[in-house]
Protein backbone atom coordinates (compact mmCIF):
# COMPACT_ATOMS: atom_id res chain seq x y z
CA UNK A 1 0.00 0.00 0.00
CA UNK A 2 2.68 2.48 -0.91
CA UNK A 3 0.90 4.06 -3.87
CA UNK A 4 -0.46 7.54 -3.39
CA UNK A 5 -4.16 6.77 -3.61
CA UNK A 6 -5.65 8.31 -0.50
CA UNK A 7 -7.25 5.91 1.96
CA UNK A 8 -8.51 8.29 4.62
CA UNK A 9 -9.27 11.94 5.36
CA UNK A 10 -8.84 13.63 8.72
CA UNK A 11 -10.09 17.15 9.44
CA UNK A 12 -9.36 19.39 12.43
CA UNK A 13 -11.34 22.52 13.27
CA UNK A 14 -12.06 24.76 16.23
CA UNK A 15 -13.74 28.18 16.46
CA UNK A 16 -16.06 28.53 13.46
CA UNK A 17 -16.01 24.79 12.80
CA UNK A 18 -19.74 24.35 12.32
CA UNK A 19 -20.00 26.74 9.36
CA UNK A 20 -16.78 25.56 7.76
CA UNK A 21 -17.73 21.90 8.01
CA UNK A 22 -21.16 22.71 6.62
CA UNK A 23 -19.41 23.78 3.39
CA UNK A 24 -17.51 20.51 3.14
CA UNK A 25 -19.20 17.47 4.65
CA UNK A 26 -22.66 17.68 3.02
CA UNK A 27 -20.92 17.93 -0.38
CA UNK A 28 -19.48 14.42 -0.05
CA UNK A 29 -21.67 12.01 -2.06
CA UNK A 30 -23.22 8.84 -0.69
CA UNK A 31 -20.66 6.71 -2.54
CA UNK A 32 -17.64 8.59 -1.20
CA UNK A 33 -15.05 5.84 -0.79
CA UNK A 34 -12.92 7.11 2.12
CA UNK A 35 -13.44 7.24 5.87
CA UNK A 36 -13.51 10.85 7.12
CA UNK A 37 -12.46 11.68 10.69
CA UNK A 38 -13.40 15.04 12.15
CA UNK A 39 -11.83 16.44 15.30
CA UNK A 40 -13.49 19.58 16.64
CA UNK A 41 -12.75 21.27 19.96
CA UNK A 42 -15.94 20.85 21.96
CA UNK A 43 -16.54 21.51 25.66
CA UNK A 44 -15.86 18.40 27.76
CA UNK A 45 -18.89 18.67 29.98
CA UNK A 46 -21.56 18.56 27.32
CA UNK A 47 -22.89 15.94 25.01
CA UNK A 48 -21.83 16.94 21.55
CA UNK A 49 -24.57 17.52 19.01
CA UNK A 50 -22.23 17.81 16.03
CA UNK A 51 -22.70 14.25 14.83
CA UNK A 52 -26.48 14.62 15.03
CA UNK A 53 -26.42 17.93 13.18
CA UNK A 54 -24.36 16.56 10.33
CA UNK A 55 -26.14 13.23 10.19
CA UNK A 56 -29.22 15.19 9.19
CA UNK A 57 -27.34 17.11 6.49
CA UNK A 58 -24.96 14.59 4.96
CA UNK A 59 -25.35 11.87 2.37
CA UNK A 60 -22.78 9.80 4.26
CA UNK A 61 -23.51 8.19 7.62
CA UNK A 62 -22.20 10.39 10.46
CA UNK A 63 -21.44 8.98 13.89
CA UNK A 64 -19.63 9.88 17.07
CA UNK A 65 -16.76 7.40 17.32
CA UNK A 66 -16.78 4.66 19.94
CA UNK A 67 -13.76 2.81 21.26
CA UNK A 68 -12.55 -0.15 19.13
CA UNK A 69 -14.93 0.75 16.34
CA UNK A 70 -13.65 -0.77 13.07
CA UNK A 71 -13.00 1.97 10.51
CA UNK A 72 -15.31 1.81 7.50
CA UNK A 73 -15.06 3.62 4.21
CA UNK A 74 -17.72 6.19 3.48
CA UNK A 75 -18.42 6.98 7.13
CA UNK A 76 -17.83 10.33 8.84
CA UNK A 77 -16.54 9.88 12.39
CA UNK A 78 -16.61 12.72 14.90
CA UNK A 79 -14.24 12.62 17.86
CA UNK A 80 -16.36 12.51 21.05
CA UNK A 81 -15.98 15.24 23.68
CA UNK A 82 -13.51 14.62 26.51
CA UNK A 83 -11.65 11.83 24.70
CA UNK A 84 -8.63 11.82 22.43
CA UNK A 85 -9.27 10.03 19.14
CA UNK A 86 -6.50 7.75 17.92
CA UNK A 87 -6.31 5.40 14.96
CA UNK A 88 -4.77 1.97 15.25
CA UNK A 89 -2.64 0.42 12.51
CA UNK A 90 -5.11 -2.43 12.60
CA UNK A 91 -7.83 -0.17 11.23
CA UNK A 92 -9.87 0.52 14.33
CA UNK A 93 -10.55 3.56 16.46
CA UNK A 94 -9.01 3.90 19.92
CA UNK A 95 -10.19 6.52 22.40
CA UNK A 96 -8.22 7.65 25.44
CA UNK A 97 -8.71 9.94 28.41
CA UNK A 98 -5.07 10.96 28.63
CA UNK A 99 -4.21 14.50 29.67
CA UNK A 100 -5.39 17.40 27.56
CA UNK A 101 -2.93 18.57 24.92
CA UNK A 102 -2.85 22.34 24.34
CA UNK A 103 -5.85 22.50 26.68
CA UNK A 104 -7.84 20.28 24.37
CA UNK A 105 -9.33 16.81 24.56
CA UNK A 106 -9.91 15.84 21.80
CA UNK A 107 -6.60 17.13 20.51
CA UNK A 108 -6.22 17.58 16.76
CA UNK A 109 -2.46 16.95 16.97
CA UNK A 110 -2.93 13.64 18.77
CA UNK A 111 -5.48 12.42 16.22
CA UNK A 112 -3.44 13.58 13.21
CA UNK A 113 -0.24 11.99 14.49
CA UNK A 114 -1.83 8.60 15.05
CA UNK A 115 -3.62 8.77 11.69
CA UNK A 116 -0.26 9.49 10.06
CA UNK A 117 1.14 6.34 11.68
CA UNK A 118 -1.78 4.30 10.42
CA UNK A 119 -2.09 5.60 6.85
CA UNK A 120 1.24 7.22 6.00
CA UNK A 121 1.25 8.55 2.45
CA UNK A 122 -2.37 7.52 1.93
CA UNK A 123 -3.72 10.17 4.28
CA UNK A 124 -5.15 13.62 3.62
CA UNK A 125 -5.02 15.99 6.61
CA UNK A 126 -7.08 19.19 6.63
CA UNK A 127 -6.75 22.12 9.06
CA UNK A 128 -9.66 24.55 9.13
CA UNK A 129 -10.61 27.64 11.12
CA UNK A 130 -9.60 27.96 14.78
CA UNK A 131 -8.28 30.40 17.36
CA UNK A 132 -5.33 28.36 18.64
CA UNK A 133 -2.49 26.42 17.04
CA UNK A 134 -3.65 22.84 17.53
CA UNK A 135 -3.23 20.76 14.38
CA UNK A 136 -0.02 22.30 13.06
CA UNK A 137 2.23 19.71 14.67
CA UNK A 138 -0.01 16.88 13.55
CA UNK A 139 -0.20 18.22 10.00
CA UNK A 140 3.60 18.35 9.86
CA UNK A 141 3.67 14.70 10.94
CA UNK A 142 1.25 13.82 8.13
CA UNK A 143 3.56 15.54 5.62
CA UNK A 144 6.61 13.75 7.01
CA UNK A 145 4.77 10.47 6.53
CA UNK A 146 4.25 11.34 2.87
CA UNK A 147 0.61 12.33 3.22
CA UNK A 148 -1.18 15.37 1.84
CA UNK A 149 -1.76 18.57 3.84
CA UNK A 150 -4.59 20.99 3.12
CA UNK A 151 -5.16 24.24 5.00
CA UNK A 152 -8.06 26.66 4.79
CA UNK A 153 -7.06 30.11 3.49
CA UNK A 154 -6.59 32.17 6.68
CA UNK A 155 -8.21 35.24 5.12
CA UNK A 156 -11.40 33.29 4.55
CA UNK A 157 -11.45 31.61 7.96
CA UNK A 158 -13.69 32.63 10.85
CA UNK A 159 -10.57 32.43 13.07
CA UNK A 160 -7.26 32.57 11.26
CA UNK A 161 -4.80 31.55 14.00
CA UNK A 162 -5.06 27.81 13.44
CA UNK A 163 -4.65 27.88 9.64
CA UNK A 164 -1.82 30.38 9.98
CA UNK A 165 0.02 28.19 12.47
CA UNK A 166 -0.49 25.18 10.19
CA UNK A 167 0.92 27.03 7.18
CA UNK A 168 3.91 28.21 9.23
CA UNK A 169 4.62 24.63 10.33
CA UNK A 170 3.91 23.17 6.87
CA UNK A 171 5.06 25.47 4.06
CA UNK A 172 4.35 22.67 1.56
CA UNK A 173 0.67 22.52 2.51
CA UNK A 174 -1.90 23.34 -0.16
CA UNK A 175 -3.74 26.48 0.99
CA UNK A 176 -7.28 26.45 -0.35
CA UNK A 177 -10.70 28.02 0.15
CA UNK A 178 -13.43 25.84 1.62
CA UNK A 179 -14.77 25.11 -1.87
CA UNK A 180 -11.22 24.35 -3.03
CA UNK A 181 -10.83 21.88 -0.16
CA UNK A 182 -14.17 20.30 -1.02
CA UNK A 183 -13.16 19.94 -4.69
CA UNK A 184 -9.86 18.39 -3.67
CA UNK A 185 -11.56 15.85 -1.40
CA UNK A 186 -14.09 15.00 -4.11
CA UNK A 187 -11.46 14.38 -6.79
CA UNK A 188 -8.81 12.80 -4.55
CA UNK A 189 -10.08 9.20 -4.54
CA UNK A 190 -10.43 8.98 -8.31
CA UNK B 1 -1.30 -0.67 6.99
CA UNK B 2 2.12 0.81 6.30
CA UNK B 3 3.98 -2.01 4.65
CA UNK B 4 5.36 -5.40 5.43
CA UNK B 5 8.09 -4.54 7.88
CA UNK B 6 7.21 -3.53 11.37
CA UNK B 7 8.70 -0.19 12.27
CA UNK B 8 11.83 -0.45 14.38
CA UNK B 9 10.22 1.59 17.13
CA UNK B 10 7.28 -0.81 17.34
CA UNK B 11 9.72 -3.71 17.67
CA UNK B 12 11.45 -1.84 20.49
CA UNK B 13 8.13 -1.21 22.21
CA UNK B 14 7.18 -4.87 22.04
CA UNK B 15 10.54 -5.87 23.48
CA UNK B 16 10.24 -3.34 26.29
CA UNK B 17 6.76 -4.58 27.23
CA UNK B 18 8.05 -8.14 27.12
CA UNK B 19 10.93 -7.15 29.42
CA UNK B 20 8.57 -5.45 31.87
CA UNK B 21 6.50 -8.60 32.03
CA UNK B 22 9.39 -10.98 32.57
CA UNK B 23 11.22 -8.79 35.04
CA UNK B 24 8.34 -7.26 37.03
CA UNK B 25 5.18 -9.12 35.99
CA UNK B 26 3.49 -5.97 34.75
CA UNK B 27 1.72 -7.03 31.59
CA UNK B 28 1.10 -4.25 29.08
CA UNK B 29 1.65 -6.52 26.09
CA UNK B 30 -1.98 -6.34 24.99
CA UNK B 31 -2.50 -2.65 25.52
CA UNK B 32 -3.76 -0.56 22.60
CA UNK B 33 -0.67 0.25 20.58
CA UNK B 34 -1.46 3.78 19.39
CA UNK B 35 -1.67 5.14 22.90
CA UNK B 36 1.22 3.09 24.34
CA UNK B 37 3.41 4.32 21.51
CA UNK B 38 2.51 7.91 22.24
CA UNK B 39 3.17 7.63 25.97
CA UNK B 40 6.45 5.76 25.59
CA UNK B 41 7.67 8.44 23.19
CA UNK B 42 6.79 11.01 25.81
CA UNK B 43 8.66 9.00 28.46
CA UNK B 44 11.70 8.68 26.20
CA UNK B 45 11.72 12.43 25.64
CA UNK B 46 11.26 13.26 29.33
CA UNK B 47 13.95 10.79 30.40
CA UNK B 48 16.31 12.33 27.85
CA UNK B 49 16.97 8.99 26.15
CA UNK B 50 17.64 8.38 22.49
CA UNK B 51 15.63 5.21 21.99
CA UNK B 52 12.91 3.05 23.53
CA UNK B 53 15.59 0.37 23.82
CA UNK B 54 17.47 2.69 26.16
CA UNK B 55 14.40 2.79 28.44
CA UNK B 56 14.46 -1.01 28.47
CA UNK B 57 18.13 -1.09 29.42
CA UNK B 58 17.52 1.28 32.31
CA UNK B 59 14.34 -0.27 33.69
CA UNK B 60 15.72 -3.81 33.56
CA UNK B 61 18.73 -2.94 35.67
CA UNK B 62 17.31 -0.22 37.91
CA UNK B 63 14.11 -1.16 39.79
CA UNK B 64 13.78 2.46 41.00
CA UNK B 65 13.03 3.36 37.41
CA UNK B 66 9.91 1.18 37.38
CA UNK B 67 7.52 3.51 39.25
CA UNK B 68 8.54 6.36 36.97
CA UNK B 69 7.82 4.34 33.87
CA UNK B 70 4.53 3.04 35.28
CA UNK B 71 3.39 6.62 35.60
CA UNK B 72 3.53 6.86 31.82
CA UNK B 73 2.04 3.45 31.12
CA UNK B 74 -0.94 3.81 33.44
CA UNK B 75 -3.19 6.78 32.80
CA UNK B 76 -4.41 8.40 36.00
CA UNK B 77 -6.89 10.97 34.81
CA UNK B 78 -10.15 11.01 36.71
CA UNK B 79 -12.59 13.28 38.48
CA UNK B 80 -15.35 12.87 41.03
CA UNK B 81 -18.76 12.29 39.46
CA UNK B 82 -17.22 12.36 35.97
CA UNK B 83 -20.13 12.33 33.49
CA UNK B 84 -22.75 13.37 36.07
CA UNK B 85 -25.53 11.84 33.99
CA UNK B 86 -24.00 8.39 34.60
CA UNK B 87 -24.37 8.82 38.35
CA UNK B 88 -27.82 10.30 37.94
CA UNK B 89 -28.86 7.20 36.02
CA UNK B 90 -27.44 4.97 38.76
CA UNK B 91 -29.33 6.95 41.36
CA UNK B 92 -32.61 6.95 39.52
CA UNK B 93 -32.60 3.63 37.70
CA UNK B 94 -30.15 1.23 39.34
CA UNK B 95 -30.51 2.10 43.03
CA UNK B 96 -34.18 1.00 43.17
CA UNK B 97 -33.01 -2.50 42.15
CA UNK B 98 -30.08 -2.49 44.54
CA UNK B 99 -32.39 -1.63 47.43
CA UNK B 100 -33.97 -5.06 47.14
CA UNK B 101 -30.74 -6.78 48.26
CA UNK B 102 -29.91 -7.14 51.96
CA UNK B 103 -26.20 -6.77 51.27
CA UNK B 104 -24.27 -5.40 48.31
CA UNK B 105 -20.86 -5.68 46.74
CA UNK B 106 -19.57 -3.01 44.37
CA UNK B 107 -16.35 -3.30 42.40
CA UNK B 108 -14.59 -0.20 41.11
CA UNK B 109 -12.19 -1.87 38.68
CA UNK B 110 -9.23 0.33 37.77
CA UNK B 111 -9.99 2.82 40.54
CA UNK B 112 -6.93 4.95 39.81
CA UNK B 113 -6.56 7.67 42.44
CA UNK B 114 -10.00 7.07 43.96
CA UNK B 115 -12.27 9.75 42.52
CA UNK B 116 -14.72 7.25 41.04
CA UNK B 117 -14.74 5.19 44.24
CA UNK B 118 -15.60 8.12 46.49
CA UNK B 119 -18.31 9.22 44.09
CA UNK B 120 -19.96 5.81 44.53
CA UNK B 121 -19.57 5.83 48.31
CA UNK B 122 -21.12 9.29 48.62
CA UNK B 123 -23.98 8.37 46.30
CA UNK B 124 -24.63 5.16 48.25
CA UNK B 125 -24.54 7.08 51.55
CA UNK B 126 -27.04 9.60 50.19
CA UNK B 127 -29.28 6.75 49.14
CA UNK B 128 -28.96 4.94 52.45
CA UNK B 129 -27.16 1.94 50.95
CA UNK B 130 -23.64 2.50 52.22
CA UNK B 131 -24.02 0.48 55.43
CA UNK B 132 -24.98 -2.68 53.59
CA UNK B 133 -22.30 -2.34 50.91
CA UNK B 134 -18.70 -3.43 50.58
CA UNK B 135 -16.75 -1.50 47.97
CA UNK B 136 -13.77 -3.16 46.30
CA UNK B 137 -11.39 -0.62 44.78
CA UNK B 138 -8.71 -2.23 42.65
CA UNK B 139 -5.88 -1.04 40.46
CA UNK B 140 -2.53 -2.29 39.19
CA UNK B 141 -0.66 0.84 40.24
CA UNK B 142 0.53 0.77 43.88
CA UNK B 143 1.09 4.52 43.68
CA UNK B 144 -2.47 5.17 42.56
CA UNK B 145 -3.88 2.89 45.27
CA UNK B 146 -1.90 4.73 47.94
CA UNK B 147 -3.33 8.00 46.70
CA UNK B 148 -6.82 6.55 46.53
CA UNK B 149 -6.54 5.36 50.09
CA UNK B 150 -5.31 8.77 51.26
CA UNK B 151 -8.26 10.54 49.62
CA UNK B 152 -6.46 13.87 49.26
CA UNK B 153 -7.14 16.09 46.26
CA UNK B 154 -6.04 19.54 45.15
CA UNK B 155 -8.41 22.19 46.37
CA UNK B 156 -8.74 23.70 42.91
CA UNK B 157 -10.34 20.50 41.59
CA UNK B 158 -13.16 20.73 44.14
CA UNK B 159 -15.14 23.27 42.20
CA UNK B 160 -15.49 20.85 39.30
CA UNK B 161 -16.22 17.93 41.62
CA UNK B 162 -18.88 19.97 43.41
CA UNK B 163 -20.54 20.98 40.16
CA UNK B 164 -20.46 17.38 38.92
CA UNK B 165 -21.94 16.15 42.19
CA UNK B 166 -24.77 18.63 41.96
CA UNK B 167 -25.46 17.68 38.33
CA UNK B 168 -25.45 14.03 39.37
CA UNK B 169 -28.46 14.78 41.56
CA UNK B 170 -26.48 15.01 44.80
CA UNK B 171 -28.72 15.24 47.84
CA UNK B 172 -26.08 16.67 50.14
CA UNK B 173 -23.29 19.19 49.79
CA UNK B 174 -19.95 17.77 48.73
CA UNK B 175 -18.28 19.99 51.31
CA UNK B 176 -19.90 17.80 53.99
CA UNK B 177 -17.39 15.11 53.06
CA UNK B 178 -14.05 16.89 53.20
CA UNK B 179 -12.11 19.50 55.07
CA UNK B 180 -9.49 21.65 53.44
CA UNK B 181 -6.12 22.75 54.61
CA UNK B 182 -3.29 24.40 52.70
CA UNK B 183 -4.09 23.69 49.08
CA UNK B 184 -5.59 20.29 49.59
CA UNK B 185 -8.87 18.72 50.54
CA UNK B 186 -8.94 15.62 52.68
CA UNK B 187 -11.95 13.36 52.33
CA UNK B 188 -13.60 12.20 55.53
CA UNK B 189 -12.12 8.86 56.50
CA UNK B 190 -15.57 7.50 57.32
CA UNK B 191 -16.03 7.23 53.54
CA UNK B 192 -13.49 4.41 53.62
CA UNK B 193 -15.01 2.33 56.38
CA UNK B 194 -16.61 -0.13 53.93
CA UNK B 195 -13.89 0.01 51.31
CA UNK B 196 -11.34 -2.68 50.52
CA UNK B 197 -8.38 -1.44 48.47
CA UNK B 198 -6.52 -4.09 46.57
CA UNK B 199 -3.88 -4.64 43.95
CA UNK B 200 -5.64 -6.45 41.11
CA UNK B 201 -4.91 -6.77 37.41
CA UNK B 202 -7.63 -7.26 34.83
CA UNK B 203 -4.90 -8.67 32.61
CA UNK B 204 -3.47 -11.41 34.81
CA UNK B 205 -5.71 -11.88 37.89
CA UNK B 206 -8.97 -13.74 38.38
CA UNK B 207 -12.41 -12.92 39.75
CA UNK B 208 -12.44 -12.60 43.54
CA UNK B 209 -16.12 -12.60 44.39
CA UNK B 210 -19.69 -12.12 43.27
CA UNK B 211 -20.59 -8.46 42.69
CA UNK B 212 -23.86 -6.58 42.28
CA UNK B 213 -22.32 -3.67 40.43
CA UNK B 214 -19.06 -3.38 38.54
CA UNK B 215 -17.99 0.08 37.41
CA UNK B 216 -15.04 0.07 35.02
CA UNK B 217 -15.02 3.31 33.09
CA UNK B 218 -12.32 4.38 30.67
CA UNK B 219 -10.01 1.59 31.77
CA UNK B 220 -10.52 -0.91 29.00
CA UNK B 221 -10.07 1.73 26.29
CA UNK B 222 -6.35 1.20 26.89
CA UNK B 223 -6.64 -2.51 26.09
CA UNK B 224 -6.70 -4.16 22.70
CA UNK B 225 -9.75 -6.18 21.64
CA UNK B 226 -8.46 -9.50 22.97
CA UNK B 227 -7.61 -8.05 26.35
CA UNK B 228 -10.96 -6.26 26.52
CA UNK B 229 -12.63 -9.60 26.02
CA UNK B 230 -10.64 -11.06 28.90
CA UNK B 231 -11.63 -8.22 31.23
CA UNK B 232 -15.27 -8.29 30.22
CA UNK B 233 -15.17 -12.06 30.75
CA UNK B 234 -14.10 -11.40 34.35
CA UNK B 235 -17.02 -9.03 34.84
CA UNK B 236 -19.37 -11.55 33.29
CA UNK B 237 -18.16 -14.17 35.77
CA UNK B 238 -18.31 -11.77 38.73
CA UNK B 239 -21.88 -10.68 38.05
CA UNK B 240 -24.88 -12.85 38.87
CA UNK B 241 -27.99 -12.62 36.74
CA UNK B 242 -29.30 -9.01 36.80
CA UNK B 243 -25.97 -7.67 38.12
CA UNK B 244 -24.92 -4.32 36.66
CA UNK B 245 -21.90 -3.27 34.62
CA UNK B 246 -21.09 0.41 33.99
CA UNK B 247 -18.68 1.43 31.21
CA UNK B 248 -17.31 4.76 29.98
CA UNK B 249 -19.45 7.04 27.80
CA UNK B 250 -17.77 5.90 24.58
CA UNK B 251 -17.10 2.29 25.47
CA UNK B 252 -19.34 -0.43 24.19
CA UNK B 253 -19.92 -4.17 24.43
CA UNK B 254 -20.95 -4.19 20.75
CA UNK B 255 -17.58 -5.51 19.60
CA UNK B 256 -17.10 -7.96 22.47
CA UNK B 257 -17.44 -11.72 22.29
CA UNK B 258 -19.41 -11.47 25.56
CA UNK B 259 -22.04 -9.08 24.18
CA UNK B 260 -24.68 -11.80 24.48
CA UNK B 261 -24.18 -12.08 28.23
CA UNK B 262 -25.42 -8.55 28.80
CA UNK B 263 -28.34 -6.38 27.87
CA UNK B 264 -28.46 -2.61 27.71
CA UNK B 265 -30.04 -1.30 30.89
CA UNK B 266 -29.52 2.44 30.43
CA UNK B 267 -28.28 2.60 26.88
CA UNK B 268 -27.11 6.20 26.70
CA UNK B 269 -25.12 5.85 29.94
CA UNK B 270 -23.53 2.52 29.02
CA UNK B 271 -25.04 0.71 31.98
CA UNK B 272 -25.51 -2.97 31.18
CA UNK B 273 -27.27 -5.74 33.04
CA UNK B 274 -26.14 -9.36 33.18
CA UNK B 275 -28.50 -11.74 31.46
CA UNK B 276 -29.01 -15.44 32.20
CA UNK B 277 -25.92 -17.17 33.53
CA UNK B 278 -25.04 -19.40 30.62
CA UNK B 279 -22.74 -22.41 30.61
CA UNK B 280 -19.49 -21.46 28.93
Amino acid sequence: MSDLTPSAVIIGASAGALDALTEILPALPADYPLPVFVVVHVPPDKRSVLADIFAARCALPVIEAEDKEPVQSGVIYFAPPNYHLLLEDTGSIALTTEEEVLFSRPSIDVAFESAAEAWGSNLIGVVLTGANHDGSRGLATILRGGGTALVQTPEGAYARAMPEAAIAACPQAKVLSLSGITDYLLSAPR
Amino acid sequence: MTGTFERIEDVEIRLLLEALYHRYHYDFRNYAMSSIRRRLRQAREDFGLATITAIQEKVLHDPDMLPQLLRYLTVQVSEMFRDPSYFRAIREKVVPHLRTYPSLKVWIAGCSTGEELYSFVILFREEGLEDRTIFYATDISPEALTQAEAGIYDVDRMRLFTENHRNAGGKTSLSDYYHSGYNQCILDKSLRRNVVFSDHSLVTDQVFGEMHFVSCRNVMIYFDRALQDRAIGLFRDALPRNGFLGLGAKETLRFSEHADSFREFVREEKIYQRTEKCPT
